[in-house]
């Protein structure tokens, strides 16, 4: 035997790394709705599994954590056998010698109190709350439920008409999200089971850039209502609630603050994301139904909330989130510190600025901050650094959006916190002070803390300051009405009808506080049927576009189409659209790599998809 | 059309097609276990797998659609090694303990089990923990499920309940009563239509048949059955006796050889129905300001139990009459029991129906008007008698006809048409229109409500007076139709509803014969019995005029009230759960 031996990669071992890969694949693609007490037991095997089996806590006691969880998904376990549980889980987890142990006690622990609903279901009413209601992954984490596996089928047939009407039953804004929408849709796709998920957005890029939103036309309305329901706010979820309202047969106005309709689509989202020849597509065809629109009038001042509500036989608020937040350290005031929603205001109304020669300072490190920085160059801006008081990783906003940035020249200073801004004797800032953080123990949502580190607080030199740390919503004249308010936004019930108010309803940011587009499409969407219904009516949206047959495809795995950029250092010049649609030839396979959860697996139980609603 | 080779043979088919149907088209049947037609098209059980040249997974024949130039092989190596497996995988959580199921030797698990040479299971065997309220009509057996989703399915989309769920995910997916109720809490018709699309043994009714055999036994009883009319279009299916040979006579012969002393035609009772309901109806009508509209009919326990779940405020429509069944344990009970001259306790009454719900309805605490306890002591189904004959060692095939015994084994062609969707309306029509002017009409007049489309609407005029009728059956169907009256988008005097497609010819007590529903078959059998009946109007059956001369005075009068009449609210029925 030779003394010291160089390994060799042998297949077993190979085999088994690649699994471990792949099994990583297979628990991101966990479909949603099954049962997490069953989920739980599954990953403890794993831990179980992994164990050396030196220690008694870990070989033992997982093992007996197992049989309690068995017991008690057999609907055999009792309350004491629930206690017996948490009790064992708390030992393995202070006893346990290593991470193998604890960490899996940890998890369990986690269980008991996150989802102890489950556990308690299981043992006092002998039954598990989870069921399948509605097992399409795509479709179960789209807020809107557009018909995700449908549409896709549609443009593999190039009926991309079709795709934009099959979108349209749920969502009037395929254009806004064919370009911007974050892709929940995405995150658990089946597909992620052989490869990588189906790119969705990008698929529904394809049937928008090949039918244009304008171009296809929208339902006829139901016999009018004679019903008027007036919309506060003229941003996706107020013309969300106002297309779907017409379609029903009743007549919208539409409330704008500003000179025009799209809301922070327009004011918030610069033209390179989205052109504003695209996002007005989204617009004309929603108009088409017959929305009246009032252009420039400022509740409060020109119109009151109580005229609305005595006129109007409903009114929905949908002002979204659009004003800064405080941004409350020394020298804030000093001229050349903006905020971020401010200045992304003013693109909005296409008065651009120009920064040419000066350094720019972005703080935050959401998709607001990435905009913020991107704008900055195409302004022309010398120097353009995001500052952050955690790291890159911990970033909120999408990954593509960072990359983009970095790519067109952005500077990312991490785990720097904001301290003071300096200013000269004119009050014009020359620098941002930072301290730098290291970063520290997790919090509770699972994200390392930013704590202060043993530095010296460092000079960053700059002339502008774009403040991207949040947005509020202009509470005021809606909360002096009596919609009741909590941490600065309106508070509506999960149907969106207000609590003691008869015929007010309200969503989408100005609800949420500052989210995502395609969820105040959602909450447009259940505003206008539960409007719909407040008015007396029962009007059924449904779409009748046929819907391919799925075909046998191989399931071989393949990879993923990504959408292209335009080039960063071409692109950075100007505010045109940074990015390119797929050929035929790529859209084509990534559609065909659906697996159509609508037909094969628990989906084909209900016919696929909901039809109607 | 789109051509493809299935198992070396040249198929022709539309597109669209699924490679079964094609299959099937040249006589290639390939076994298969959820599959329900336009119902359950979900591919679960696996064992329809097919191969498909050039494609490495095999597919779901039932629900894959053909392709042009497709080459099938349903029964390679390669498709019959899966299809094998999947059985016993299936059987390794299936109770397979046949001589003691309902369903043994009509069984589709069994039967393919047998074609594949399955004598041995490769897996242990662990089957869901049973626990069930055996009293309650209808009986699930959870250690026989396969999870097919029939149920399920049946009962969503065509009865309109979702009754039936699945619970839990995981391993441990299986099917239950929903929303976590227990059976006896839930808004159940008892139409009985999941039993008759279980593939196998995990839904039956419960059985009765001891309780007549103890009956028979004690030799102070006085045994009296009832034939409902659907009984007598599918009792031979289980004997494998054509139709023309399973008459309802040779049935009256079987059940003789039993030890049953008198054998009666629910006809009988059908017919005092008609005299009953349609006179509530004419004098519903002359008062019609002081009656909520339209009228509906009574006779079907599945629809009463349907009403007053899903409309317990429109329950006031309902006549008042009750069902056949019921109408006629009250008169054997009373009427029958003076006519022999014996106490009325002696009676033993028994009733053979196509239905489940009727058990229920013999139940109901407010239906004993005749004073003897119940009013029908048991009711067997139509699947019951087979058993309960073969037990007693009757062979009807080689059994001469005989009649029923009288004054209650006389019906009419109008009786003998309750039996299927539109009769009971058709019956009430040619009476009705007696009733108000004195003649009788063609009894082929009324054509128009037949057919079997779910909702079908009419306007008959009876000398002068326009009825609006619709006829529905399925459940489904009539919570549409409950809507449209409730929206009033339709309006309508009389109203027949029949819980079951097809009505009582398709009842959830009829044999199983399973992936063929047969309603429309026999329902034609019962218009044919209408056709060459003798007496086709339910006024002129003698032993009515008898019954109403000599007991009952007239229709409506008090004592047809106290015996044939009943309160719908005086019972409880779990309400519909709200959404």
């Amino acid at each position: 035997m030779s003394r010291l031996n160089v390994v060799k990669p042998n297949k077993a071992h190979s085999t088994s790394e690649r699994l471990i890969r792949e099994f990583e694949q297979r628990i991101i693609a966990s479909p949603p709705g099954v049962c997490p007490v069953d989920m739980q037991l599954s990953f403890l095997k794993v831990c179980h599994a992994q164990t050396c089996g030196k220690c008694v806590p870990c070989r033992v006691g997982l093992g007996q954590l197992e049989n309690l969880m068995e017991e008690i998904l057999d609907n055999r376990g009792t309350m004491k056998t629930l206690k017996l549980l948490e009790e064992t889980a708390r030992n393995i987890q202070l006893t346990a010698d290593c991470a193998i142990g604890f960490e899996a006690a940890r998890m369990v622990l986690m269980g008991l109190e996150g989802f102890r609903e489950d556990y308690l279901s299981h043992v006092q009413e002998k039954k598990c709350t989870a069921a399948f209601e509605q097992p399409i992954p795509c479709i179960t984490l789209c807020p809107a439920k557009v018909d995700i596996p449908g549409y896709i089928a549609l443009v593999g047939e190039g009926r991309y008409d079709d795709a934009v009407k099959l979108i349209r039953k749920d969502n009037p804004f395929p254009t806004a999200c064919a370009l911007i929408c974050e892709h929940p849709c995405e995150e658990r796709c089946r597909r992620n089971m052989l490869d990588s998920s189906i790119n969705i957005r990008g698929l529904k890029r394809f049937a928008v850039d090949n039918a244009n939103a304008d171009q296809v036309e929208v339902p006829k309305c139901a016999p009018s209502t004679g019903k008027r329901v007036a919309i506060v706010g003229g941003g996706p979820s107020g013309l969300t609630a106002a297309y779907f309202l017409q379609l029903m047969g009743h007549q919208t106005v539409v409330f704008e603050e500003k000179p025009k309709l799209g809301g922070m689509l327009r004011y918030g989202i610069p033209n390179y994301r989205f052109p504003r020849e695209r996002l007005q597509q989204d617009i004309d065809a929603i108009l088409s139904t017959g929305v009246s629109v009032k252009r420039n009038v400022n509740i409060g001042t020109d119109v009151t909330m109580e005229q609305l509500h005595k006129e109007y036989d409903a009114v929905y608020v949908a002002i979204g989130a659009h004003t800064e937040k405080n941004f409350g350290i020394e020298g804030a005031e000093s001229k050349g510190v903006y905020s971020a929603v401010g200045m992304l205001r003013e693109v909005g109304y296409e008065r651009y600025p120009d920064y040419s020669g000066k350094k720019v300072v972005v703080i935050g490190g959401g998709n607001v901050a990435m905009d913020c920085a991107r704008t900055a160059i195409r302004a022309n801006a010398e120097k353009v650094s995001i500052v952050y008081r955690r790291r890159q990783k911990d970033m909120t906003a999408l990954v593509a959006e960072i990359e983009g940035a970095i790519a067109e020249g952005v500077e990312l200073l991490t785990l720097q916190a904001p301290m003071r801004v300096e200013a000269d004797e004119n009050g014009c800032v020359t620098a941002l002070w930072t301290q730098p953080q290291i970063s520290g123990t997790y919090d509770k949502a699972g994200r390392p803390r930013p704590v202060k580190a043993a530095k010296e607080q460092e000079r960053i030199e700059c002339d502008i300051i774009l403040v991207a740390i949040g947005q509020d919503v202009v509470c005021g004249p809606f909360e002096a009405f009596g919609i009741p308010t909590k941490w600065n936004c309106l508070v509506a019930e999960e149907d969106c009808s207000i609590a003691g108010m008869d015929g007010v309803f309200a969503g989408g940011d100005c609800v949420s506080g500052p989210a995502t587009v395609i969820k105040a499409i959602a909450a447009g969407k259940a505003a206008a049927a539960n409007i719909d219904n407040y008015l007396g009516f029962n009007h059924e949206i449904s779409c009748d576009v046929e819907i391919p047959q799925p075909k046998l495809n191989d399931k071989l795995p393949s990879g993923r189409i990504h959408l292209t950029e335009r080039e960063a250092c071409e692109r950075k010049c100007d505010f045109e659209g940074v990015e390119r649609n797929m050929s035929l030839e790529e859209a084509q396979q990534e559609s065909a790599r659906c697996l159509r959860c609508d037909h094969f697996g628990c989906g084909v139980l209900r016919g696929g998809r909901e039809e109607k609603w | 059309m789109v051509n493809l080779t299935i198992d070396n043979q040249k198929v022709t088919v539309p597109e669209g097609t699924t490679i079964c149907d094609a299959a099937a088209s040249v006589g290639i049947m390939i076994p298969k276990l959820c599959y329900l037609k336009e119902i359950n098209e979900i591919g679960a059980c696996r064992v329809c797998v097919v191969e498909i040249e050039g494609k490495e997974t095999l597919v779901a024949s039932c629900n894959t659609a053909v392709e042009e130039d497709m080459v099938v092989f349903t029964h390679s190596r390669k498709a019959m090694n899966a299809r094998k497996t999947n059985v016993e995988l299936i059987l390794s959580q299936h109770d397979f303990r046949c001589a003691t199921c309902a369903r043994s030797g009509n069984c589709q698990l069994q039967t393919i089990a047998n074609d594949l040479d399955i004598f041995e299971l490769r897996f242990p065997q662990e089957y869901e923990k049973n626990d069930w309220d055996q009293e309650f009509p209808l009986i699930r057996d959870a250690s026989k499920c396969i999870k097919c989703m029939r149920c399920v399915q049946i009962c969503e989309k065509v009865q309109g309940l979702n009754i039936w769920d699945i619970v839990n995910t995981g391993r441990r997916t299986g099917v239950n009563v929903s929303k976590g109720r227990k059976i006896a809490e839930a808004d159940c018709a008892l139409c009985g239509q999941c039993i008759t699309h279980c593939p196998v043994g995990a839904l039956r009714e419960r059985d009765d048949v001891e309780k007549l055999v103890d009956a028979i036994a004690d030799e102070d009883k006085i045994i009296v059955v009832q034939i409902a009319p659907a009984v007598r279009a599918a009792w031979g299916e289980s004997f494998g006796m054509t139709r023309d040979q399973a008459t309802v006579k040779r049935l009256v012969a079987a059940l003789r050889k039993t030890g049953i002393d008198y054998i009666f035609d629910t006809n009988f009772s059908a017919d005092l129905t008609i005299m009953e309901e349609g006179s509530e109806f004419l004098e519903r009508l002359s008062h019609k300001e002081d009656y909520a509209w339209p009228m509906f009919t009574s006779c079907c326990p599945g629809w009463v139990r349907f009403m007053k779940s899903q409309y317990p405020d429109m329950v006031s429509q309902l006549s008042t009459a009750k069902s056949p069944q019921q109408m006629f344990g009250a008169v054997a009970k009373s009427y029958y029991a003076e006519l022999l001259g014996v106490e009325r306790e002696r009676i033993f009454s028994v009733s053979i129906m196509p239905c489940t719900a009727k058990k229920r309805e013999a139940e109901l605490p407010v239906m004993n008007d005749a004073g003897a306890g119940q009013d029908v002591d048991v009711v067997l189904t139509t699947r019951e008698v087979g058993r309960f004959l073969r037990a007693k060692h009757v062979m009807p095939q080689i059994l001469k006809e005989e009649e029923f015994d009288m004054p209650l084994g006389a019906g009419t062609g109008a009786a003998v048409i309750f039996g299927v969707t539109g009769g009971v309306m058709e019956a009430a029509l040619r009476s009705a229109h007696y009733l108000v002017t004195g003649k009788n009409p063609d009894p082929d007049a009324f054509h128009a409500v037949r057919g079997s489309e779910g909702i079908r609407e009419a306007e008959i005029d009876i000398a002068g007076t326009k009825v609006r009728t619709a006829v529905v059956s399925g459940l489904s169907n009539t919570r549409r139709l409950m809507e449209a009256i409730k929206n009033g988008q339709a309006e309508y005097d009389f109203v027949e509803v029949m819980a079951c497609p097809g009505g009582c010819a398709g009842g959830g007590g009829q044999p199983i014969c399973d992936g063929v529903e047969l309603a429309d078959v026999r329902g034609e059998r019962l218009y044919q019995l209408d056709q060459e009946a003798p007496i086709r109007f339910s006024h002129e059956n003698p032993s009515i005029t008898q019954v109403y001369k000599d007991y009952l005075e007239k229709p409506l009068s008090h004592k047809a009230h106290e015996l044939l009449h009943t309160d719908h609210e005086a019972w409880q029925m779990p309400l519909a759960p709200k959404k």
